[in-house]
C-alpha cells in the first residue's frame, strides 16, 4: 500500500493524456501470436495512427518483416473452427461492455452478435489496458474494434475471394457466410481460416458504419452471458477452487497507520493445519479451510501502536488545510485559470449569495467484496482477482514480490462490481504472500468489514461559492472552490463571464480515491444546489433560471427533455411533495434531472420520537451521450447510478473516529434498497452524429441536487451537506 | 463437536463431514463447490447468500450446516430442471435485471421463494418482501419486473 499506487487512483480520469502511453511494451512477434493462440487469421490492433500507417507499409505482403508494432490495443483471432474472439485488457464488472464490444464487432463484421467471444482481463493474453475507469470503453475501446473488426471483414473478404476464385468486390457475408454475387459459391469463416497462419496488422484509415447505419449496435442486445448469470454458473474471482487450494486470513492493524509493536502467534500455531505468516507489519493465516484460518487468526495477540487521528466531527476543518504533500493529477491547485473579474461581476450583480456545501466519506461496497486466489508456480505467479486494472495489479504483484512483470499473470473474471473501488491490488498481494509461504494456491475474500475498513473512499470535500446575479436573472460572478474532493465536473457550461474555479487538495484523514463519476457529483451537488438558491433569490422558476444561462445546445436540450418528460411548470406537487431540478456535463455525458420527493411523517409508536424522512417518489433523467450503442444496457446504467445517487444524496456516510471506522457493516452503513426506490424514467437523446461517450458514471451526479432543491420546494429547509437526511428531516438544518 | 455427515441438496444426497456449527454458505460454497450463492455481507443483510430449507427462504451464512440437515437445501444450481430455466431466471434475463450479478442468484431464490408463497403479489408485496436483498447496482426496478414477469402480472401493471 504504497503512496505510490494512492497516486494512481487520484488521477482524474479524463486526464487522457496520462492514458495514452502503455507503461509497458509488448515485444510480440507473429510466431508468438501463431503459439500462443493457433492456426487461423489474428488481426492486430495498433493503438495510434502513426504506428498503423508505418507498420501497415512494412506489412504489406512482403514478408521478412516479423516485428509487430509494440503498443497494441486490442486483437482479434478468426480460428479455424470459425469463431471469432476478441482479446482486450477492459474487464466486464457489470457494465455490459462484453455486450457491447461484442455488438461493435459483429456489427462491421457483418456477422450474428453470437460468434464474438469477449477474452477480457487477463495479463497473459490480453494486450495492455491502463484499466476499466473513467467511462472510456466506450469511446476508446469501441471505434479501436470497429476499425479491427471493419479491416478484418475487409482482409477476409479478400482471402474468400481468392479461394472462390472470383472478385472481392463480388463478395458479401451473408450469416457468417462468404458469398458471391450470384450466391453460386459460398463459403463459411471456419473455411477461409483453416489452415492458415497469418497474422495482419490493421491499418487505421477504415472506414467503419456510422451510427445511422448501425444494424446491431444501436440496438438492445441482451448480456450475452446472461443464463451463466441467472444459473449461478458463473466464477467470479471469489469463485475459483484450484487443486489442493488452501485458505487465507490477514490480521489487521486497530488503527489506520498503526505500526506493529508485538506479536504472539504461539495460540495461533498451536491449532492444527494453521500456518501462521510473519512479514514485516504483514501478519496472515493459512489453513484449510476458511473457519479454522479465521480461528486462528483471531487468536494471535498483537500490540498495534496508533497515533492520534482526526474524526468526523473535525473532518471539514481538516480538509480546509492546505496539503503539505505533492499529489498527482489533481494537485498543484487544479481547476483553470480565472476569466474576467469577480470584482466587476460582483460590483454589477443586484444579489450575492456565499454558501459552502460539504459532502461525506462514502465507501463503494460493491456486493463482491476485494477476492483473490494466487497460485505459484515454477516462479511464476498466477492470479485470479475482481479488479478494475489487471495490468495496473501484475504491476503492484512484480513490485511486491520482486519479480518481473512477465512473471505475473492476473486473470480478471467477471467482477462482482467495482464503481470505482478497485482499482488497487491489496487482497491479490496478501493472497500471493500467503501462497508464497505454503507452497499452495490460496483464497483470500475479504470479509465485508474488511471491505469497508482497508478498501479506500469517495473523497469527503467542502466547497464555497460566492455568486452574483442581476434581477434579470443573469449569472454575473461565480467564485467556487473544492477542498479535497476533486476536479472532475467543476467546469460550469453556464454563461458566467466572470469565474474563479479551483481544486484545492488536502491532507485526507481517511485513505481515498475513485468513485463513480469522482468528485462530478460533489461539483453538481454545489452547484447545481446554489444554482437553485440563485433562482429562487429572484422568485424565477429554477429551469427558466438555466435555460436563461446556458447557451450549450445540449445541455438545453437535456434539461427541455427532463422536463417535458417530468411535467415541470405544467403540475404542481401535491401536499407535502416538493419537485427539483439539476443539469451537468462531464465526461462527454449531458444530464438532467427532475425528482419528486415526498415529505413521510411518522406513523404508528413512537412517531413523536422519529424525524420526518424523504422518500424520492420518482426521477426523470434525461441523458445524451452520443449515438446510443445499447438502449437496454444503457437505461439499466442510468437507473442504476440514479439508484446508487441515493445512497450518497440521502443517507450514506462513512462514520470515522481516531482511526477506526464506526460503521463498517450494511447493518450500520445503510446503503439502497427496494423500498428506497423511486418510479425512475429514463429519456435517452439518441444523437447518431455524436461518437459515442462512456455513460457508466455522468448519470449518478444530478439526483443529490435534484433532490436537495425538491426538499428545499417541500419544507422551505436548504440542506447543503450531502448526505442530506441521514437522521430524517430535523428541524436544526440552515435554511 | 457434532459433526453433519449427509445433506439433502437441490435433490440430492450429498455425503461430507464438517463441524455442524460452520455455516451453510460455507459448506456449501467450499465442501461442495456450489458457488452460485454468495457472500455479501455475513450478517444475513444483504441476501446474497440465500438458499431455501424446505422452501423457506434462508440467509446461509448466518445458518449453522446443523440446522439444515435432514432438510431441502435448494439452491441457485438446483432451479433449473433438465436444462429448462425457471420462470423467474428467464424473466430476469427477459427484464435485463442483473448488471455485475452478484446479487442476482440471492435475488432469484428470494424472488422464488416469495412467488411459491404468493403467485400474484402486488408491487408493494413484491417489495417488501425483497427488501432485505441489497443489489448494488441498483437494478431494483428490473428486478420487481422480472418478479412480475414470473408471476404473470406485469401485463395488468402496464394497464
Amino acid at each position: 500500500m504504497t503512496d505510490e499506487r494512492d497516486r494512481i487512483d487520484e488521477i482524474e480520469t479524463e486526464r487522457y493524456e496520462l492514458f495514452e502511453t502503455p507503461s509497458y511494451k509488448f515485444h510480440f512477434d507473429r510466431r508468438d501470436f501463431i503459439k500462443a493462440f493457433g492456426a487461423g487469421i489474428i488481426f492486430i490492433v495498433p493503438l495510434s495512427r502513426a504506428l498503423a500507417q508505418q507498420r501497415g507499409q512494412g506489412e504489406s505482403g512482403r514478408g521478412g518483416n516479423d516485428r509487430l508494432p509494440n503498443d497494441i490495443g486490442a486483437w482479434i483471432h478468426v480460428d479455424e473452427d470459425g469463431g471469432v474472439t476478441v482479446f482486450t485488457g477492459k474487464v466486464e464488472m457489470g457494465q455490459n461492455i462484453r455486450t457491447s464490444l461484442a455488438q461493435a464487432v459483429a456489427e462491421e463484421l457483418h456477422v450474428p452478435v453470437g460468434i464474438i467471444h469477449l477474452v477480457m482481463g487477463d495479463t497473459d493474453v490480453t494486450p495492455f489496458d491502463m484499466g476499466t475507469f473513467g467511462s472510456l470503453s466506450t469511446p476508446t475501446m469501441a471505434p479501436r474494434l470497429r476499425k479491427a473488426a471493419a479491416a478484418a471483414r475487409e482482409m477476409l473478404i479478400d482471402l474468400a475471394a481468392q479461394q472462390l476464385s472470383v472478385e472481392p468486390a463480388s463478395v458479401t457475408i451473408v450469416d457468417a457466410r462468404f458469398v458471391n454475387h450470384d450466391k453460386s459459391k459460398s463459403l463459411s469463416l471456419a473455411e477461409v481460416a483453416k489452415g492458415r497462419k497469418l497474422v495482419k496488422v490493421i491499418p487505421d484509415n477504415i472506414a467503419t458504419t456510422p451510427p445511422k447505419d448501425w444494424t446491431i449496435a444501436g440496438t438492445s442486445i441482451a448480456k450475452v452471458d446472461a443464463r451463466n448469470f441467472v444459473t449461478g454458473r458463473h466464477e467470479y474471482a471469489s469463485d475459483i477452487k484450484r487443486e489442493g487450494m488452501l485458505y487465507g486470513k490477514v490480521v489487521r492493524p486497530a488503527t489506520f497507520n498503526a505500526t506493529l509493536v508485538s506479536v504472539d502467534t504461539k495460540a495461533a500455531e498451536a491449532i492444527p493445519g494453521a500456518k501462521v505468516v510473519h512479514d514485516g507489519n504483514f501478519i496472515g493465516v493459512v489453513a484449510a479451510d476458511s473457519q479454522t484460518a479465521t480461528k486462528a487468526a483471531n487468536v494471535i495477540a498483537v500490540d498495534w501502536k496508533s497515533p492520534g487521528q482526526p474524526s468526523n466531527a473535525e473532518l471539514f476543518d481538516v480538509l480546509r488545510k492546505p496539503t503539505t504533500e505533492r499529489r498527482g493529477g489533481e494537485g498543484g491547485g487544479g481547476g483553470s485559470r480565472p476569466q474576467g473579474s469577480l470584482a466587476d461581476g460582483l460590483a454589477a450583480a443586484d444579489k450575492k449569495i456565499e454558501q459552502t456545501y460539504t459532502v461525506a466519506y462514502i465507501a463503494h461496497t460493491p456486493l463482491e467484496p476485494r477476492a483473490a486466489v494466487a497460485e505459484w508456480k515454477d516462479d511464476k505467479l498466477t492470479v485470479w482477482t475482481g479488479t478494475q486494472r489487471p495490468f495496473g495489479v501484475r504491476s503492484e504483484l512484480a513490485g511486491a514480490f520482486h519479480i518481473a512483470e512477465d512473471k505475473v499473470r492476473v486473470m480478471v473474471p467477471d467482477t462482482g462490481s467495482g464503481y470505482g473501488g478497485k482499482h488497487t491490488g491489496e487482497c491479490a498481494i496478501e493472497a500471493a504472500r500467503l501462497a508464497k509461504a505454503t507452497g499452495k494456491p490460496v483464497k483470500l475474500v475479504w470479509t465485508r468489514e474488511e471491505e469497508f475498513t482497508w478498501a479506500y473512499f469517495r473523497p469527503a470535500g467542502v466547497i464555497d461559492i460566492k455568486s452574483g446575479v442581476k434581477s434579470d436573472g443573469t449569472i454575473t460572478a461565480w467564485e467556487f472552490h473544492n477542498y479535497n474532493s476533486g476536479n472532475s465536473g467543476i467546469q460550469i457550461k453556464y454563461d458566467i463571464p466572470n469565474n474563479d474555479i479551483q481544486f484545492h487538495p488536502s491532507n485526507s484523514p481517511l485513505r481515498q480515491g475513485s468513485y463513480r463519476g469522482l468528485a462530478a457529483t460533489a461539483n453538481h451537488f454545489a452547484r447545481e444546489t446554489h444554482i437553485d438558491e440563485l433562482a429562487h433569490s429572484l422568485n424565477m422558476d429554477p429551469l427558466a433560471f438555466r435555460l436563461k444561462n446556458l447557451k450549450d445546445e445540449r445541455m438545453r436540450g437535456v434539461l427541455e427533455a427532463a422536463a417535458k418528460a417530468f411535467g415541470w411548470g405544467r403540475t404542481k406537487p401535491a401536499a407535502g411533495h416538493g419537485f427539483g431540478i439539476s443539469c451537468g456535463f462531464e465526461k462527454n455525458g449531458y444530464v438532467a434531472t427532475c425528482a419528486e420527493i415526498a415529505i413521510d411523517k411518522p406513523s404508528g409508536k413512537d412517531a413523536d420520537k422519529q424525524n420526518p424522512q424523504v422518500r424520492i417518489v420518482r426521477v426523470v433523467e434525461a441523458f445524451d451521450c452520443g449515438a446510443v450503442v445499447n438502449p437496454l444496457h444503457l437505461k439499466n446504467q442510468i437507473e442504476g447510478a440514479i439508484t446508487m445517487a441515493i445512497g450518497g444524496a440521502l443517507f450514506e456516510s462513512i462514520q470515522f473516529e481516531n482511526g477506526k471506522i464506526l460503521n463498517p457493516k450494511f447493518s450500520s452503513y445503510r446503503v439502497p434498497r427496494f423500498i428506497d426506490m423511486p418510479s425512475i424514467e429514463v429519456v435517452l437523446l439518441d444523437c447518431k452524429d455524436i461518437p459515442s461517450a462512456g455513460a457508466g458514471e455522468t448519470p449518478i451526479v444530478g439526483l443529490a441536487p435534484a433532490v436537495g432543491s425538491a426538499i428545499f420546494n417541500a419544507t422551505g429547509m436548504r440542506l447543503r451537506s450531502l448526505p442530506l437526511v441521514p437522521k430524517g428531516v430535523t428541524t436544526n438544518a440552515k435554511s | 463437536m457434532a459433526r453433519v455427515t449427509a445433506l439433502n441438496v437441490n435433490g440430492k444426497k450429498m455425503t461430507l463431514d464438517v463441524d455442524s456449527t460452520v455455516s451453510l454458505l460455507s459448506v456449501l460454497r467450499n465442501d461442495l463447490g456450489l458457488t452460485g450463492s454468495k457472500y455479501g455481507c455475513g450478517e444475513g443483510q444483504c441476501g446474497a447468500c440465500t438458499v431455501l430449507l424446505d422452501g423457506q427462504p434462508t440467509r446461509s451464512c448466518i445458518t449453522q450446516v446443523g440446522r439444515a440437515t435432514g432438510k431441502q437445501i435448494t439452491t441457485i444450481e438446483g432451479l433449473e430442471k433438465d436444462g429448462q430455466l425457471h420462470p423467474l431466471q428467464e424473466a430476469f434475463i427477459k427484464a435485463d435485471a442483473m448488471q455485475c450479478a452478484y446479487c442476482t442468484s440471492g435475488m432469484i431464490m428470494s424472488g422464488a421463494a416469495l412467488l411459491t408463497k404468493n403467485p400474484r403479489p402486488s408491487r408493494d408485496e413484491i417489495i417488501s418482501g425483497m427488501n432485505g436483498n441489497i443489489c448494488r447496482c441498483g437494478t431494483y426496478q428490473r428486478i420487481v419486473e422480472a418478479i412480475q414477469i414470473a408471476s404473470g402480472t406485469a401485463k395488468e401493471v402496464a394497464k
